[in-house]
């Protein structure tokens, strides 16, 4: 047995010395990279959202076994899932419900990143990273969306791919050239398909980065304040066994959705074929563009609509530009933080807006609710920077001057 | 703050339906199928499918199933067989290049009752009946809102402009629709001697959709038992071991 | 999961005492990651349509004494050849032959006048000739395939060349004098 072992040694040893991939782990996610000891539940999803990103290419990759990226086939071979594949109706409602909880996940992550000021220096590309992430998980689960060719995927990549036709002189060039035809049909289809099991990939590598600039100044932390190595613990074992803890409950909740309320995130109107010729009365996208989605809506000029859409997301590029104050956690930020809980509480009311057809009262707030999504960002921000007087802050994580509030 | 803002947002979005269109809700039901342990009664599915064999499937296809889907609601082999063997379906080409009609087999489709939507318009006024397959999962609250359906023909109240060949539902979008009412009481007369009341018939034909529509409801349910006391085994265990393991850090 | 269970096992060899809250985390982890593991793999065998489309019938009222037809099984050819009665004699001499993988004239056909088999060669997986007049029947007088040199006899046995095994007969059943259904 002993000698068993210190030979399975050796060999690790050897094979260590050609390619260090324990090393790497190690020093990645492993007992050599030191996090500061005071991070708390808000940390946990990080890692989590790379727990969904593996678990939505592995079943990804088996659904794509059956699915069939044809206009007259795919919509079957979905059901053909659901109905005649081994355990194919789990592995869809895990995938499918995944693409909602991993942007559950991702959001809590970036208003984490928000409120503890986890983009500013050095942070700064990290931050950027974090924001290409988000820009192509938006795009992979657009695109896979599509994929079940029901009436919601129709509509919606029909709209979502005219918003480009906005853009002037090559706008309906380039509309074209996405759908590869004159409408949205079986040629868009195909090519949908094969991005969207592209970039998962090219998501993975840019996770790679991301952790990588993640290691260059390490952790944030619930402080804001630089941590002293004294102040660092190994992140094996100690934030791996959190993390798994923390996997524990999450898998609660995602499988409670998986298994008793596949379809509450999904709409009805998707498990109806695709039809070119009937636009349904009330299209909405997926939840985790509503607010995107109100902000386009709320602007009654085609190019200025779209400009906002994107500009919301792109703003995030020069977050760290717009807010300069010095101090990194709302806690030492009494003002900041009260505009924080507004700017969450106004990016959930523009989801409702989005949900509701833009009319009357939900277009009234979607536009309230645009104004100040823009002017948190462009004005509050800098304003807050210059003005604001933060609290004391303690001297390390181990000796707080003072209690932090809450 | 944060309190009052999120009770702000909670107590908005609780109101929000309020601000929305005004839409008829449909009836609520207690069924069978829902529930942590939810099951589909197959007494009842027989029913339903009967229902759906004797008034709805002159008009209504049911394209994702097939005959041998049937032994999942109680019928043997032998049984779905003889089911199977009642339709004609079209197969082919023979040797000699024809198309011929054959009884059906366990491994086929429930044949379409048009040949293609231009006959299903042209025999239904230039209205399409949509495939039952999916139906109750494609509408919002998907059963209670078939089942009020098929209960909610009225006569159209006074003013109600209602176009010829068109009935008036309760709760169809737009009050306007082109099937006719089809349930009443004793509309079919059950194999298993329950009372057909039109509530009955209506009960039995929304349970049948509902396994049309999501036929693994059974297995996901008791799967779901077992996975989620299987997690929650994990986590207890791995909050354990992170408390323990956490608790040293103290100690230095 | 699998990485984190990994993780904490090399943990564990570091520890000097049993940790058997580690211990049980780990089993239940891993057990989990299997129980997850098995659907997915699972999901790549045959779906219910697939095993419910493994039958197949035909007419053999029309074919020739001395020719053969092919028709589909499960996505494979399936030889039905009406033999002479020469072929059959052939067949039931070579019963006493050195055969590679023995067998009975009697037992490969139901009635000695249809061959019924599995027009997969046993060897990778090719289709013998034989079933066209033109084509060559190899040194046995029933198939031959082209891919690696493999010779049947009347029978469907294998004779000479690499392939194991002989031609397989599926499981089929005269429903009349004139319709067979395999599988």
């Amino acid at each position: 047995m002993s000698t068993e072992k210190s030979r399975l040694m050796k060999a690790w040893e050897w094979h260590e010395q050609r390619l260090p991939i324990g090393s790497f782990l190690d020093h990645s996610l492993g007992s050599k990279y030191p996090a500061p000891k005071n991070l708390n539940y808000w940390w946990n999803f990080g890692s989590l959202a790379l727990f969904m990103l593996v678990t939505m290419i592995i079943t990804g990759v088996f659904l794509a076994m059956n699915y069939t990226a044809h206009v007259t086939l795919a919509f079957n071979s979905v059901e053909r899932i659901m109905r005649d594949v081994n355990n194919g109706w789990l592995i869809r409602y895990m995938h499918s419900n995944g693409a909602s909880f991993f942007f559950i996940v991702v959001y809590i992550h970036i208003f984490r990143g928000l409120y503890y000021g986890s983009y500013k220096p050095p942070r700064e590309v990290l931050w950027w990273m974090g924001v290409v992430i988000y820009l192509l998980m938006m795009a992979t689960a657009f695109m896979g969306y599509v994929l079940p060719w029901g009436q919601m995927s129709f509509w919606g990549a029909t709209v979502i791919t005219n918003l480009f036709s906005a853009i002037p002189g090559v706008g309906d060039a380039i509309v074209t050239l996405l759908w590869g035809g004159f409408s949205v049909d079986n040629p868009t289809l195909n090519r949908f398909f094969a991005l969207h099991y592209l970039l998962p990939f090219v998501i993975v590598g840019v996770v790679f980065i991301h952790i990588w600039a993640l290691h260059v100044p390490g952790s944030n932390n619930p402080l804001g304040i630089d941590a002293a190595p004294a102040d660092k613990i190994p992140f094996f074992p100690y934030y791996v066994a959190k993390d798994v803890f923390g996997l524990g409950v999450f898998l609660m909740v995602y499988f409670a959705v998986v298994f008793w309320a596949p379809n509450m995130m999904g709409d009805p109107l998707n498990y109806v074929p695709a039809n070119p010729m009937v636009t349904p009365p009330h299209i909405v996208p997926e939840w985790y563009y509503l607010p995107f989605y109100a902000i386009l809506r709320a602007i009654p000029d085609k190019l200025l609509g779209v400009v906002a859409m994107f500009g919301s997301i792109l703003i995030l590029f020069v977050l760290p530009w717009l807010d300069r104050h010095p101090v990194r956690s709302a806690s030492f930020r009494p003002i900041f933080r009260i505009f924080f809980w507004i700017f969450l509480a106004n990016g959930l009311m523009l989801g409702w807006c989005g949900a509701q057809l833009a009319e009357g009262l939900p277009l009234i707030l979607s536009r309230i609710g645009t104004f100040w999504y823009f002017f948190h960002f462009i004005v509050l921000l800098p304003l807050l920077s210059w003005i604001e007087t933060p609290k004391p802050l303690p001297a390390s994580i181990s000796q707080p001057v003072l209690s932090p509030a809450e | 703050m944060r309190k009052i803002v999120l009770a702000a947002a909670a107590a908005f979005i609780l109101t929000a339906p309020a601000f929305a269109a005004e839409e008829v809700k449909p009836m609520e039901r207690e069924w069978h199928f829902n529930g942590m342990l939810g099951k589909f009664d197959k007494q009842q599915l027989q029913r339903g499918f009967q229902v759906y064999k004797e008034v709805c499937a002159s008009c209504h296809s049911l394209n994702y199933i097939s005959f041998r889907n049937l032994e999942d609601i109680g019928y043997s082999e032998d049984q779905v067989k003889v089911i199977a063997a009642e339709y004609q379906v079209t197969d082919g080409p023979d040797e000699n290049g024809d198309m011929f009609q054959r009884p059906a087999r366990p491994s086929d489709h429930i044949p379409h009752p048009f040949a293609n939507d231009q006959l299903a318009r042209a025999s239904n006024g230039g209205a399409l009946p949509p495939d039952l397959s999916l139906m109750t999962k494609a509408r919002e609250d998907g059963p209670n809102y078939v089942y009020s359906l098929m209960l909610g023909y009225k006569e159209a109240p006074n003013g109600f402009e209602l176009n010829p060949g068109m009935s008036y539902n309760a709760f169809f979008p737009g009050h306007q629709i082109a099937m006719p009412q089809q349930i009443t009481d004793d509309r079919v007369t059950y194999a298993d001697g329950t009372k057909a009341s039109a509530e009955q018939i209506a009960t039995d034909v929304v349970a049948f959709l509902h396994w049309t529509a999501e036929p693994k409801l059974e297995v996901r349910h008791a799967t779901g038992v077992r996975v989620l006391l299987f997690a929650f085994l994990f986590t207890v265990l791995a909050y354990l071991y992170k408390r323990r393991l956490w608790a040293r850090l103290g100690k230095h | 999961m699998a990485n984190t269970a990994h993780a904490h096992a090399a943990a564990a060899q570091g520890e000097t005492r049993r940790d058997f809250l580690l211990h049980s985390t780990i089993a239940v982890g891993a057990v989990g990651t299997a129980m997850m593991v098995w659907p997915l793999i699972h999901s790549m065998n045959p779906a219910a349509d697939t095993l419910a489309l493994a039958t197949s019938e035909f007419s053999i009222a029309g074919i020739a004494e001395g020719s053969g037809i092919t028709v589909v099984w499960r996505g494979k050819p399936v030889f039905v050849r009406h033999r002479t009665a020469a072929e059959i004699e052939q067949a039931k001499k070579d019963d006493t032959a050195d055969l590679r993988d023995p067998m009975t004239d009697a037992k490969r056909a139901q009635k000695p006048e249809y061959l019924i088999l599995v027009g997969v060669c046993t060897h990778l997986g090719c289709i013998p000739l034989g079933m066209k007049p033109s084509e060559p029947r190899g040194e046995y007088g029933g198939w031959f395939c082209p891919c690696h040199g493999s010779h049947y006899d009347t029978s469907g046995r294998i004779r000479k060349g690499p392939a194991p095994l002989n031609l397989a007969v599926p499981p089929y059943q005269y429903i009349n004098d004139t319709t067979v259904r395999v599988g």
